[in-house]
């Protein structure tokens, strides 16, 4: 579908006391299938957190009443899920779907293409998780309904991004010029890579801090290049947390690592601990994709930094957004 | 090609298509696409020859055989630097650069086993993009990108 922007049109309403420039906002997200993050241009990232924002301020419990959502997860998933169902719930729409790939056509031996063509008959819009890469791409060429990409294997994840940058707009008060690290597994987490991809609309400076094993991949630090954005990558944060603003944490993976040796000397490493945060600006804020192990200690979790936790809820609104905007409600 | 003793190291076609310039070691990729085995006329190729302008060329020969532009150009996934000569009673009528399309469809198998195309019955779908290291192809449905080396299979044209 062609990329045009968004379209807003100011005009003025007479008011008791006055006129009044008011806009309507003709989203170009209308209908659209959100597969990658890197199709979503910057107005729309932005009218999509402004929209989630307001949502998580005042709820419309009616907006979505009447449409229906399927919830395709070919997958296990918790978080994800969950907030997709209970933010069409939350907006008055209904939910129909499955969990498990298991109770479904698939293990018939029906095609993704024909079980997603069958849903779209039924439903207003596709919410779905899948284990293989590409597959909402492939969903959405079945149906005309909009297709929201839930996670397909290690490619996309693309309302987790959008949380994630949410949260940030939450707590930073602005996505522009944030100084932003990102640690742990650089490698595999996909969460990191769509983010990265994602700031280089908003001139972030990055740090990447990570063991060699498990750096950023060179084909993302070509593009970040190639976009002129700043960045550094690192073995050890203790000099760094200083200088941050967001300090976005991934979980070390165990059975990622070919030598336990070196995962079990790299584990602990990136620790983050009270002690730690001694030294960091009052603004920082940790965040998390979840689930973590033990690459923030507990005690973390009580100081004004740990915004995790906030950010897992975040996904509610994002998702109520996207879902509103999509079915062009809004 | 003639070697320095005067004699010929690929011999002259009388009719058919001879691409010239094929990236050394390309050859055998590029008769697998166009389905050679299918053709019972004379197939002569010549790999690692030398080359005046990139040191070392395979080349390939397909008499009575005069291939269409379009899938000429399919050769520019491994060779984008091949040139294609249609030659008549041994003289060159036609002569081109291959172009590389934008997008290849239903031609190269996905290298990335959890793609969705090779785990359901439909095309796959590439992007390919030019620079300087050759030819890079970034596939439609699970956005990955690949080196022209990493594209190991491939359906016939």
């Amino acid at each position: 579908m062609p990329k045009i922007g968004i379209f807003i049109i100011y005009y003025l309403v007479p008011t008791q006391s006055g006129l009044f420039l008011n806009k309507f906002m003709f989203s170009t997200l209308k209908g659209r299938d959100i597969i990658s993050i890197n199709e979503l241009t910057p107005a729309e990232i932005n009218s999509i957190v402004k929209l989630a924002l307001e949502l998580k301020k005042k709820p419309q419990p009616n907006l979505l009443a009447g449409k229906v959502m399927g919830s395709c997860f070919f997958e296990p998933s918790t978080r994800t899920r969950l907030s997709f169902e209970t933010a069409m719930q939350r907006l008055g729409g209904k939910v129909v779907g499955f969990a498990d790939a298991g109770v479904t056509s698939a293990k018939k031996g029906e095609t993704l293409y024909d079980s997603i063509k069958i849903v779209g008959q039924y439903v207003d819009v596709v919410a779905m998780r899948h284990p293989l890469e590409g597959a909402a791409r492939r969903a959405a060429e079945a149906t005309d309904k909009p297709v929201i990409n839930g996670g397909d294997g290690a490619n996309q994840h693309p309302t987790q991004t959008l949380l994630d940058l949410m949260s940030i707009k939450e707590t930073q008060g602005k996505l522009n010029n944030l100084s932003i690290a990102m640690m742990g597994d650089l490698k595999y987490g996909r969460t990191v890579h769509s983010l990265a991809q994602a700031l280089t609309h908003f001139n972030a400076r990055l740090y990447f801090i990570a063991p060699p094993s498990l750096a950023m991949p060179e084909y993302l630090l070509t593009e970040l290049r190639e976009k002129g954005i700043k960045f550094s990558v690192h073995e050890s944060f203790e000099n760094i947390i200083p200088k941050l603003d967001v300090l976005y944490m991934t979980r070390i993976q165990g059975e990622r690592f070919p030598d336990q040796m070196e995962y079990n000397r790299v584990k602990d490493v990136y620790r983050l601990t009270v002690a730690d945060l001694k030294n960091a600006k009052k603004n920082l804020r940790i965040l998390h994709p979840l689930p973590r192990v033990n690459e923030i200690d507990y005690a973390v979790d009580k100081t004004p930094h740990a915004y995790y936790f906030e950010q897992a809820e975040n996904g509610l609104y994002a998702r109520q957004a996207l879902l509103a905007l999509v079915l062009n409600a809004i | 090609m003639i070697q320095q003793t005067g004699t010929l190291l690929v011999s002259a076609i009388k009719n058919g298509t001879v691409i010239d310039h094929a990236k050394a070691g390309s050859a055998l990729k590029i008769l697998s696409i166009l389905g050679v085995e299918n053709h019972d006329n004379v197939v002569t190729i010549g790999m690692h020859l030398p080359s005046k302008t990139s040191g070392k060329k395979d080349i390939i020969k397909l008499a009575n055989w005069e291939i269409t532009p379009s899938k000429a150009n399919l050769t520019a996934i491994f060779s984008p630097s091949a040139v294609i000569n249609i030659i008549k009673d041994f003289k060159v009528v036609k002569k081109y650069q291959v172009e590389l399309s934008e997008i290849i469809s239903g031609l190269v198998v996905c290298p990335n086993p959890k793609c969705i195309t090779n785990n359901e019955s439909m095309d796959s779908l590439f992007h390919t993009q030019k620079n300087k290291q050759g030819v890079s192809l970034k596939c439609h449905y699970c956005e990955r990108t690949f080196k022209q080396e990493d594209i190991k299979e491939y359906h016939r044209a």
